[in-house]
């Protein structure tokens, strides 16, 4: 997407959220796009490290979920009046490090020893949570709905905008890399590690950014969480859910390139607030996983991929 | 006589109980064409494994243009200038044969870049290993010279001074054979000292000024390639006692 | 509060649960450990087994250990049928890092909600006469249903380890990790073996679910939480090493059982997670690893 096309795009867009908060009035419908959209940054983010650079996080709901609790913690110490945008930077700036850390750890060895660090350390944050009683512990910690919503007719409206504004500059983020020199290093990385460290690339670096990048997004996700669910526990944060659904948006979607995350979190985002409605929420979780299992094996560029073949066979 | 581009002094390197190289020194000249052969097994692979940085020596010192490269990481050599091609090719599959050689170039000769677009660059190294046809296609449905010659072309955009080739005509005919031979000896003409590994003799001989043969980790002779073929320890080494 | 008592029970109890432990990672300590597949799956399959049991004893009144034998083989075929899906899509297109990986968390996944789907969240266990006895050493108890799983967990390692090592189609198994060609010129076909192998892998789980649903009950998620202790477990023990999988196991065991006994049962998930990032930060080749 050229350059005009695309800022014009991401303008038409936080438009029509604009419009739909003054003409919408049923508040189900942004709950909805509330969750849609965090898929979205999930997606996007966790492409960032699996799609462009080829390593695989398991434990995206780890991160997801320190945000959320970075939120929470900060609103303990600091009383709910704290601005969101602050809880949100000090999520991305948190979460960023953990991926660092990880990364430092981690990512020196075989990209499978990654993939098994993650969910490693999600589950012992998991754990950390669960023990700390400061931000409510196994029992979960209640969080009180701020009186201030701006100009907005509701509280929901609000935060479905925060959401909005995010995605959009997530996805410009991704976009931006994917056409950088960073983004062609990292490429390189995902297609031939070795060849790439021969060709100049410095492979930890670019590696380590990418994680730390990563991290962030998907704590900046996970900030205002709280203030959408109302009552956070461990066990809902770190859901599996979350972390199938940061893998299965991406690869559904196409991951090699930026706006595949942003497709499949649409697709497969939409189709679960479907599900749940219509039929059961088990059966939404069920369909995610089948999903991604089929998409894998037999479609494994995702749409993107899918629609690239298709143009180019009709150029023929 | 110049002082060498690249020393290496008794490099040693040892997998778990097994001496994969033992004492080796051996130093290449500005500019010049040095053969590495040996045996199956000898240790070449692992010498430029140390020498390129994929792996780190045990023992001894690798000197590359005055720099001490013993600890550095492969990404620093590579802007050094020391570049290498892959026994079996390892493209960027996701990549066109164009966008292959963008790493190397905003990458490994990044301080080295002249004010010309990267794709005019990209081009002029197509063109010089004669794969400007292909610029534009997937390198992953190339042929297999057509492979081994991006191979060559993504460690010439590095834009280095010296070039380990390892065996780079392996299995390929005998007209494919020359084509690989041709663009090294341009290569050189232009400055870039090459170390060759390979065990098709007639190319070997034909294009190295100096031959170093490695037998079971340690350097069996050194000389000129007349030389080396008389060599009876040489001779013993390729063909056992 | 601390005491010998304590403390030996809580040594006897971890070695228990190490050995069983060690039948849950057997199966893993193939796949990852000599095929490099990363079945994050694994623990799934053992809760399925798990499942199976408590289906069979709850209607025919089988003894567990017994219903893991006998269907063995069915999970066998199961697992050989999942290795040719996972080779045809992956291995063979050389992509088996990124999507492999995804495609086994995505069965996981699709196992843990089928689960859900089928039993709800509830506990299920089994019943057999030797649980809830135990015997007396000292001040030392051993109860059976830690007892029956450790030594049906010894007899399956062992027996496999001697299968790895004495007979033809498991030295294969061994040597397809490491060299392919010879293999090939061997007259094996790789494929198949480690078709063979991953089934083998599979089978496993079928015995370890039963031992599982012996120790204690067992719910759809409970999958999750051996995710990490296996993977700790092979990498410890080092990838390729059979004895030093059951070493891990035993280690590991104990010292989770020391963490649940002194600091708090909570705590114990973070024990095997934590162990193996700690052996990946510093060891990553195990205690015992191949090169």
């Amino acid at each position: 997407m050229k350059g005009a096309a695309f800022w014009i795009s991401i303008v038409a867009v936080l438009v029509a959220g604009l419009v739909l908060t003054r003409v919408v009035s049923n508040e189900y419908y942004f709950n909805a796009l509330y969750v849609i959209l965090q898929g979205a940054i999930m997606a996007v983010a966790w492409n960032v490290l699996g799609g462009f650079t080829g390593y695989v996080n398991f434990g995206s709901a780890g991160f997801f979920a320190i945000g959320a609790y970075t939120s929470i913690a900060l609103g303990k110490a600091f009383g709910q009046s704290l601005p969101l945008p602050v809880m949100i930077a000090t999520a991305a700036v948190v979460c960023g490090l953990i991926g660092l850390s990880l990364g430092y750890l981690t990512l020196r060895l075989k990209g499978v020893y990654f993939s098994i660090a993650t969910l490693a350390m999600a589950i012992v944050f998991e754990t950390l949570m669960n023990n700390w009683s400061y931000v409510g512990g196994a029992r979960g910690a209640y969080i009180l709905t701020p009186d201030s919503h701006l100009w907005f007719n509701s509280y929901i409206e609000m935060l479905f905008m925060v959401m909005l504004l995010l995605t959009l500059g997530s996805v410009a983020i991704s976009r931006a890399l994917n056409a950088s020199r960073l983004g062609r290093g990292l490429a390189s990385i995902r297609d031939d590690e070795v060849a790439a460290e021969c060709a100049g690339v410095p492979t930890l670096r670019l590696k380590l950014i990418s994680a730390t990048i990563m991290g962030a997004m998907m704590g900046v996700a996970g900030a205002p969480y709280p203030y959408f669910v109302t009552f956070v526990d461990p066990a809902s944060a770190f859901s599996l859910f979350v972390a199938v659904n940061a893998i299965a948006m991406p690869m559904i979607g196409g991951t090699a390139h930026w706006i595949g995350p942003v497709i499949g979190a649409l697709l497969v985002g939409t189709a679960q607030q479907v599900i749940t409605v219509t039929v059961s929420s088990e059966l939404n979780v069920l369909v995610v996983g089948v999903m991604l299992v089929l998409f894998i094996t037999l479609a494994p560029q995702g749409i993107v991929g899918l629609a690239q073949k298709y143009l180019a066979r009709r150029r023929r | 006589m110049s002082e060498p581009v690249l020393t290496v002094t008794n490099v040693t390197k040892r997998f778990g109980g097994f001496l994969a190289l033992q004492n080796v020194e051996l130093h290449v000249n500005a500019g010049e064409r040095l053969g590495l052969i040996g045996p199956n097994g000898s240790g070449k692979t692992t010498l430029i494994n140390c020498i390129s940085g994929a792996l780190f020596n045990d023992e001894g010192s690798i000197v590359f243009e005055g720099h001490d490269i013993t600890r550095m990481p492969a990404y620093r050599r590579a802007r050094l200038g020391v570049a290498r091609s892959f026994q079996i090719p390892k493209p960027f599959r996701s990549m066109t044969v164009l966008e292959n050689l963008r790493v190397p170039l905003e990458y490994a000769a990044r301080s080295r870049a002249e004010h010309r677009s990267i794709t005019d660059e990209a081009m002029d190294v197509l063109k010089q290993i004669g794969l400007e046809q292909r610029a534009h296609e997937n390198s992953a449905g190339l042929t297999q010279v057509d492979m081994r010659k991006l191979e060559l072309a993504r460690a010439l955009a590095a834009k280095p001074r010296l070039l380990v080739s390892d065996e780079a005509m392996a299995g390929l005919s005998h007209s494919e054979v020359d084509e690989i031979l041709e663009i090294l000896l341009a290569l050189n003409r232009r400055g870039v000292a090459v170390i060759m590994i390979e065990h098709i003799m007639r190319a070997v001989m034909r294009f190295s000024e100096r031959v170093v043969v490695l037998d079971a980790g340690q350097k069996i002779a050194e000389g000129v390639p007349a030389e080396i073929v008389r060599n009876p320890q040489v001779e013993r080494a390729y063909l056992g006692e | 509060m601390w005491s010998v008592d304590l403390f030996a029970n809580a040594i006897v109890a971890g070695l228990l649960l190490g050995g069983f432990y060690a039948a849950v990672s057997i199966g893993l300590a193939i796949t990852f450990g000599q095929l490099d597949i990363v079945n994050i799956a694994h623990p799934a399959f053992v809760v399925v087994g798990s499942y199976t049991a408590y289906i069979i004893n709850r209607h025919f009144g089988l003894d567990p250990v017994l219903i893991g034998v006998l269907f063995a083989p069915v999970f066998f075929l199961v697992g050989a049928a999942i290795y040719r899906v996972y080779y045809v899509s992956f291995e063979r297109t050389g992509q088996e890092s990124l999507s492999g990986l995804a495609f086994f968390f995505g069965l996981m996944f699709i196992i843990e909600v089928l689960l859900i789907m089928a039993y709800g969240v509830d506990y299920r266990l089994v019943t057999a006469g030797y649980i809830g006895q135990t015997i007396n050493i000292g001040f030392v108890g051993i109860p059976f249903r830690m007892l029956v799983p450790f030594s049906v967990a010894a007899a399956l390692t062992v027996g496999i380890y001697l299968y790895l090592s004495r007979t033809f189609t498991g030295r294969a198994i061994l040597a397809v990790a490491q060299d392919r060609l010879a293999l090939q010129l061997m007259g094996a076909d790789p494929v198949r073996i480690k078709q063979f192998a991953f089934g083998l892998a599979i089978a496993t789980t079928a015995i370890a679910g039963s031992l599982l649903i012996i120790i204690g009950p067992v719910e759809p998620s409970l999958g999750r939480q051996y995710i990490g202790r296996v993977f700790a477990i092979v990498v410890l023990g080092g990838m390729g090493s059979i004895p030093g999988m059951a070493i891990a196991a035993l280690i590991l065991g104990v010292v989770e059982t020391m963490v649940g006994t002194f600091m708090g049962p909570s705590w114990s998930p973070a024990v095997s997670f934590s162990v193996l990032l700690l052996t990946l930060a510093l060891r990553p080749s195990g205690l015992f690893g191949r090169k």
